[in-house]
């Protein structure tokens, strides 16, 4: 590619699916997967961008003990609109949406999922969501907090309810129809000699999430349908002074809400699979139990949502179940974590980008999975409860691993989605800088819990401030952090390297189609191997002609 | 081990002996576009059992707290419509099936006929609902309503020798139990009339005799929607009207 | 060296690993915590150095280069599972004694009871005694508290004691501690309950029991000047929560009221005097203001006629706010 200096000639364009048509109507109506990724990619990262102002402008209210910048109750706003956006409009839909829709396909051989059409009206349905979302919070914002609990949220509260639980309720629709569309598409358009246990990882990610996806999100839909039924139509479902029972609504909303943190972390760890094994050059260790353990989660996920309510006043032995059935989740996580690192042993591990964030990945998530465990130990629940040390947990779990997962996976496939590539250093310094803020930003929040401080407090007691000045100091550098990458993601598309077909060097179909694919996804017929195969003979010839020919990326 | 993936190339299959039945551009024969139709609506289903199991979830939590004063609630219900509605929607899950056949054999004049027949046994459904509701919002039987108001009946008051508190009480949740019946039998009543509304659009194509042997998916799908439909009646049904009858009361 | 000693006591008196300990239950809980936080840290050093360890050991040479034949070692497979479910088991058996013990009261408790409303505790002593928001207890008694709520979830939350509970509207939750050290303890709301959650909250007085004893007959009172004690009591009531330096939606100002011609909902107006002060803070439902809703609940019989007369006496020396400007926090609130 980098000899095209020498062929003056003009030669007739590369027919792509990004440039096979201009126009926007092409777009807006595009059944193909790889377009339908991308207008995912765009609406996500703008939903990331308005719940990062809320986070902001949350850090810097925290600055001082005092609510002086904002009022209590635009700060109530601040923290629910941060959770409501974060969770059902950008971290539900953000891998399974854009990565999901962009490789899935390609990793199965196929060219497109099995209901294209469906696929476009996921995303109009996720979009009318996030227009409820957005009308919500402009028109004077909502205050129940992510969680809706009742009765504030059906009789008390006087914000946006109705609007931000609609939006939530739609887009939960787009959720469950991407589900049923990936798990088609895995079990009848596979490539022939495309194997269940051929398939990548992370399409055993996306198999589990699924699964999920269909399973928990109506319940979540029904839920809030009776909550905005009781605050329009006064049906007592929920409210005590109708004869309802609000702990009710926490056991629907987490047996939803439970499962839906897997449906967060499930993709990103199918991404880390992917990432540890190509930039390590070898097969990922313990292929089934990495697998099986996807599926595991996502089982096990359904089974443990009362930890959330230890201290709702249910019975002791109730309490015991749960607890007992949360630390098992240990187990398939633990499976996880070691065969990555194991993967690692006698590969030949690139530190590029994408590793960087695999292996921060790695590290976030383990000290969010232990926490964890420590929040499911009975012993210690009530005092943390509802404390920052939650807060602490859950953005470990979720910034540290579900973010860290889409942003590697974005570094990695980034290429194979443009045709571009994008600076080296650059991203580098930003996984760096995200790492650093993110652990300066969260882990004083641990320290703060455990000293009580009570979480979705605008003003707090003054001990607990210079603890809170850290947080605020590292959420600076983690928002410069995610900042970079729009810029150089920017320079990129314009100014970047032409990216060749395999980048990376990697094994996986995906890697056998043009960057960026043409329309129907392949030039040739890909080549179904045993997964994750670098010593495939041909492969490794490939490799090494590869690294000779093209242009390979430099060692870390 | 490596294998090519020799029909997904860049090339799309083009109709070869199949009529004008439309096959999908990524799909590489009948078969698989018929066998991914309906794994996706089995998986649809699965999620709209979810749905109503929200509601189901409910209602068996409240009921079992709160078992005699369900069933005096219940009582105000009527089991005769309730039970016509029952056979209604029993008949119109023949005439759909009989339409799924119709369209496997593509045999045109039975599938639209077959069609009409369950559209117009869904209106029926749907006619009769509205009469029930009618009659529940005239008696003050509806929660959304400022004027609800459910009257013990005095025999009930002094079979169960009830005292004043306990009567207000089951007032109450008389109205828990009519806002969980207008949240399920509302949703379900919902579901027929987009089914409803689905035959509608699926006549058209009937009409112009777009299905036969390879193409019927479109029916067959949505027979399983409204075999779903009808089944989370057949449980609605008793768990709303029957149980608890032979409780005694006016 | 030396510094370092000198250093470290006074950081971990300014960064502490854990709040006072201030219950019977709380060494047991720290305890657990502690027990947790060491695993943690040994298994994230253990895997965050594995991974860096192996990915230095093991990075690529030489472009092209890929890893090494493929192996399986079931033995690792079966550790990763073996460890984490010992010691996750383990760790529930030690976790679940430690919470029975949290949740179940002694026989002997003494009972207490709380209220939780938007946005304020109310507190009942077993002999009849009224607090809000501060609550007041003997030292080494077991305490079980019932706990209600009048209109949202609350959440009652004391650090230093290791407790929390819901308090969930239309039942009733329990929650019991016993104070083994006299002192102040902060109470928070851990339960998100709208507007002024973070203002939901207040101070545990913890008395030896004689003392205890004596404040109970009233004679604990601090002794002050009618103002300031009625200042005291404006905070201690959460007065201050509906009525602030400006209107708002819950209450008017009180600034500047003393003296002026106000109209009631009624239509006629009046002169604020002493005598109206005293009925709106005992029977407020009586001469509402125009615009308000009848919220204000009856402090009859939860303030002395004595602790009135220093409510009226602070409520008259409140001078009117200087003209209202534009505040960053309806800028920002917008």
């Amino acid at each position: 590619m980098s000899s095209a200096t020498t062929v003056p000639a003009p030669r007739p364009p590369e027919k792509n699916y990004l440039n096979a048509d201009w126009s926007l109507k092409s777009w807006l109506l595009s059944v193909d997967h790889k377009r339908i990724a991308i207008l995912y990619l765009v609406s996500v990262s703008a939903f990331f961008m308005v719940g990062g102002l809320f986070a902001m402008m949350i850090r810097i209210e925290l600055l001082t003990p005092a609510a002086d910048l904002l009022s209590t109750d635009s700060y109530n706003r601040m923290f629910t609109q941060h959770g409501v956006v974060m969770i059902f409009f950008f971290l539900i839909p953000s891998i399974p949406a854009v990565f999901g829709n962009f490789v899935l396909p390609l990793m199965l051989g196929t060219i497109d999922v099995a209901f294209p059409r469906l696929n476009l009206a996921s995303w109009y349905i996720y979009s009318l969501g996030g227009l409820f979302g957005v009308c919500a919070i402009l028109f004077g914002g909502v205050d129940t907090g992510w969680t809706f609990y009742t009765p504030l949220s059906s009789v008390y509260s006087n914000s946006n309810v109705l609007l931000a639980a609609m939006g939530a309720f739609i887009a939960g629709f787009s959720s469950i129809l991407t589900g049923m569309n990936f798990l088609v598409t895995i079990h009848r358009m596979r490539a022939p000699g495309m194997g269940w246990f051929r398939l990548p990882l992370f399409v055993w990610a996306m198999y589990a999430t699924s699964i999920i996806n269909i399973l928990g999100t109506p319940v979540i839909a029904i839920t809030l349908l009776l909550v905005m039924a009781e605050r329009v139509a006064k049906l007592g479902i929920f409210d005590p002074a109708l004869g309802g029972d609000p702990v009710l609504f926490q056991h629907l909303f987490w047996f939803y809400s439970h499962p839906a943190v897997y449906i967060m972390i499930l993709p990103a760890m199918g991404v880390i699979s992917e990432l540890i094994a190509a930039f390590s050059r070898k097969r990922i260790f313990g292929y089934k139990f990495v697998a099986y353990s996807s599926v595991g989660i996502a089982v096990l996920g359904f089974l443990v949502w009362a930890h959330h309510m230890f201290t709702s006043g249910m019975s002791i032995y109730a309490a015991t179940v749960f607890s007992v059935l949360t630390m098992l989740i240990a187990v398939p996580t633990a499976v996880k974590v070691i065969n990555w690192i194991t993967t690692m042993y006698r590969g030949s591990v690139a530190w590029e980008t994408p590793m960087l964030y695999a292996v921060g990945f790695i590290g976030l998530f383990t000290i969010g999975g232990l926490t964890g465990l420590m929040l499911a130990t009975l012993g210690i629940n009530p005092h943390l409860h509802d404390t920052y040390f939650v807060v602490a947990h859950f953005h470990y779990v979720m910034v540290g691993g579900a973010i860290m997962g889409f942003m590697g996976a974005l570094h990695y496939w980034w290429p194979k989605m443009t045709g571009r590539m994008y600076a080296q250093g650059w991203s580098k310094l930003s996984a760096i800088l995200i790492f650093a803020g993110f652990n300066l930003t969260f882990f004083p929040q641990f320290l703060l819990g455990y000293m009580g401080m009570p979480r979705r407090y605008a003003s707090y007691p003054e001990e607990f401030q210079v603890l809170n000045v850290m947080s605020s100091a590292g959420a600076s550098i983690l928002g410069v952090g995610y900042l970079l990458p729009a810029v150089y993601f920017g320079w990129s598309l314009w100014y970047g390297e032409k990216a060749s077909r395999n980048p990376w060097g990697a094994v996986g179909l995906e890697w056998q189609a043009p960057s960026p694919p043409p329309v129907h996804n392949w030039d040739r017929d890909p080549v179904v191997t045993e997964v994750y195969d670098y010593t495939d003979e041909t492969i490794v010839r490939e490799l090494r002609q590869r690294a000779a020919i093209a242009r390979e990326v430099p060692i870390g | 081990m490596a294998e090519q993936a020799s029909a997904h190339g860049a090339h799309v299959p083009a109709h070869t002996g199949h009529g004008d039945a439309p096959l999908a551009h990524h799909f590489n024969s009948y078969e698989q576009q018929r066998e991914a139709s309906s794994l996706g609506m089995w998986f649809f289903i699965a999620q709209e059992v979810l749905f109503f199991g929200g509601l189901f979830t409910v209602y068996l939590v409240y009921r079992s707290r709160n078992a005699l004063d369900f069933a005096i609630a219940s009582s105000e219900l009527d089991v005769f419509w309730g039970g016509l509605n029952t056979a209604v929607l029993i008949a119109s899950s023949f005439t759909m099936a009989m339409a799924v056949r119709a369209a496997q054999l593509g045999k045109r004049n039975p599938l639209v006929l077959f069609l009409i027949l369950t559209l117009l046994l869904g209106g029926v459904f749907v006619g009769i609902k509205y009469i029930e509701y009618t009659a529940k919002i005239e008696h003050h039987l509806f929660p959304g309503m400022s004027d609800f108001h459910f009257e013990v009946p005095p025999t009930v008051v002094e079979h169960f020798a009830l005292s004043a508190e306990r009567v207000a009480v089951m007032q109450q949740r008389a109205r828990v139990f009519f806002s969980i019946y207008f949240a399920m039998t509302g949703l379900h009543a919902l579901h027929m009339l987009i089914g409803m509304g689905l035959i509608v659009w699926l006549l058209f194509p009937a009409w112009k005799g777009r299905f036969n042997h390879d193409y019927h998916n479109p029916i067959e799908n949505f027979g399983l929607y409204w075999h779903f439909v009808d089944l989370v009646w057949i449980f609605l049904f008793p768990l709303l009207y029957l149980l608890g009858r032979n409780i005694p009361h006016a | 060296m030396e510094t370092l000693r000198q250093f470290l006591p006074s950081f971990f008196q300014h960064l502490p690993l854990y709040p006072e300990q201030a219950s019977t239950v709380a060494p047991a809980v720290d305890a657990l915590y502690l027990a947790w936080v060491a695993l943690s840290l040994i298994f994230s050093v253990l895997i965050v150095g594995a991974t860096v360890y192996l990915g230095v050991r093991y990075r690529r040479r030489r472009v092209g280069d890929a890893g090494e034949a493929d192996f399986e070692a079931p033995a690792v497979e079966l550790l990763s599972m073996a460890v984490p479910f010992v010691i996750a088991m383990a760790m529930f058996v030690w976790g679940t004694k430690v919470y029975i013990d949290l949740r179940r009261p002694p026989e002997d408790a003494v009972e207490y009871f709380a209220f939780g409303k938007q946005w304020m505790w109310k507190y009942q002593h077993p002999n009849g005694l009224r607090q809000i928001n501060d609550l007041t207890i003997p030292v080494d008694t077991p305490i079980k508290m019932t706990l209600a709520s009048e209109d949202v979830l609350h959440a009652f939350f004391v650090p230093a004691f290791r407790v929390k509970q819901d308090v969930v509207p239309g039942r009733y939750n329990v929650v019991w501690f016993e104070a083994t050290k006299t002192g102040q303890f902060r109470m928070f709301c851990a339960e998100y309950c709208g507007t002024d959650h973070s203002k939901m909250g207040g101070i545990v007085t913890v008395l030896e029991k004689e003392e205890y004893e004596a404040w109970l007959r009233g004679e604990g009172q601090p002794t002050a000047s009618p103002a300031a004690a009625g200042e005291d009591l404006f905070t201690s009531l959460a007065c201050s929560t509906c009525h602030g330096v400006e209107d708002s939606e819950r209450g008017p100002s009180l600034h500047g009221l003393f003296g002026s011609e106000v109209r009631l909902a009624s239509g006629t107006t009046i002169e604020v005097d002493e005598r109206y002060l005293r009925e709106s803070i005992l029977n407020p439902l009586q001469k509402v203001r125009p615009g308000y809703l009848p919220l204000m609940p009856t402090y009859a019989g939860q303030v002395t006629e004595e602790q009135v007369v220093s409510l009226v006496t602070y409520i008259k020396g409140l001078t009117a706010p200087p003209a209202p400007e534009a505040g960053l926090a309806e800028v920002a609130g917008g």
